[in-house]
């Protein structure tokens, strides 16, 4: 039976679809096969930062319409074995979504698969809802600001009245992935800290994404951030990936790095 | 940092005051979403009714339901005898 993993955040631009891209292309490199569903209808982003936007020919809409079947819209990934990648609509608006319309295609690809993300369009609005509703899990990425953190909670809030598992007396599991973190300003006492967004939102931590060059890097190129091993942010990913799936990892990235004298002087970048 | 900072005076930074703004504001929705649908308007009618024979506002009343619903508390602040 496949889990349902629900990449949300309320607030938009805070790194859901790259937090997305870099959770599904980390669980198929450890061997688990997963597809990656982008929810944001009429506006998707998903194949553009995977690197797949040539080769769409049906999505989503088309699959709940029976315009296509499951196995001519799926995409498969070329560099990551394992994973596949189901575009969302670009010519239709959040109405061509319908709880039924989703709940075959999740129900149809959970045969299959191990692993379902879905990348879920900002807001709490109907494509929102649809994309958390039949979540086991949700990851809420989150950014140390104000109107983030706030958005966060207020998502965290339909999660836990508007999901199924709500509506069924249980609960879904909740994730904070904390992303463009920056450690320099927090110690200067101009961002909220990861303890700081920890005790406001009260879930556990799953990983904390520093602020970095890597990220703008990959999207620029269609590759997932994750694939970039020498990047902290790539590295960030995969410890979370690691924590996601049982492994106790140290959080790194949290503090300031102290430059030694040649770094300095020679101001090389790492 | 070191030694001078003991001398300049503690100057709260702008990620705590974003931390407490937070705090009150994730507080005060958390509590607006878990009563019941009913409560806004319940809380209308019941000071449209105190209205008619006190002069009050709707601030001056706060109705709270505890978590399962057993208990109703009412507070109305009435004014001031003059």
């Amino acid at each position: 039976m496949a889990e349902i993993i629900v990449v949300t955040s309320g607030k938009g631009g805070v790194g859901k679809t790259t937090s997305s891209a870099a959770i599904g292309t980390g669980l198929a490199l450890k061997g688990f096969k997963t597809v990656l569903i982008d929810f944001d209808v009429g506006l998707r982003n998903l194949d553009l930062i995977m690197g797949c936007e040539r080769r769409v020919v049906y999505d989503f809409v088309n699959v709940i319409n029976k315009e296509a079947t499951l196995n001519q819209a799926l995409i498969r990934d070329k560099r990551t074995e394992n994973l596949y990648i189901l575009p969302a609509s670009q010519t239709r608006d959040k109405d061509a979504l319908s709880v039924e319309g989703v709940e075959a295609v999740l129900n149809e690809l959970a045969e299959s698969f191990d692993y379902i993300v879905c990348d879920s369009p900002a807001g709490i609005e109907k494509g929102a809802q649809l994309a958390l509703y039949f979540a086991d899990t949700a990851i809420v990425v989150t950014n140390p600001e104000v109107s983030s953190v706030r958005d966060s909670d207020r998502i965290l809030g339909v999660l836990q009245s508007k999901s199924r598992k709500a509506e069924q007396g249980e609960s879904v599991k909740e994730h904070l992935l904390l992303t463009r973190y920056n450690p320099n300003r927090v110690e200067a006492g101009e961002m909220l800290s990861v303890d700081d967004v920890k005790e406001i939102l009260a879930i556990p931590l799953l990983g904390v994404i520093p602020e970095s060059e890597a990220v703008l890097k990959a999207s620029n190129q269609g590759v997932p951030v994750i694939l970039d091993a020498d990047s902290d942010a790539g590295q960030a990913y995969d410890d979370a990936i690691a924590r996601f799936l049982g492994e106790d990892r140290e959080h790194r990235f949290l503090n300031v790095e102290r430059k030694g004298f040649l770094s300095r002087v020679f101001g090389r970048k790492g | 940092m070191g030694i001078l900072s003991y001398f300049r005076p503690k100057k709260q930074t702008s990620a705590s005051v974003a931390k407490e703004r937070l705090q009150v504001l994730v507080a005060y929705e958390r509590t607006q979403r878990s009563q019941p649908e009913y409560l806004p308007q319940m809380q209308q009618e019941i000071l449209a009714v105190i209205a008619k024979y006190v002069d009050v506002s709707t601030d001056d009343v706060q109705i709270n339901l505890d978590e399962d619903c057993s208990i109703l508390e009412l507070n109305v602040t009435l004014p001031e005898k003059s």
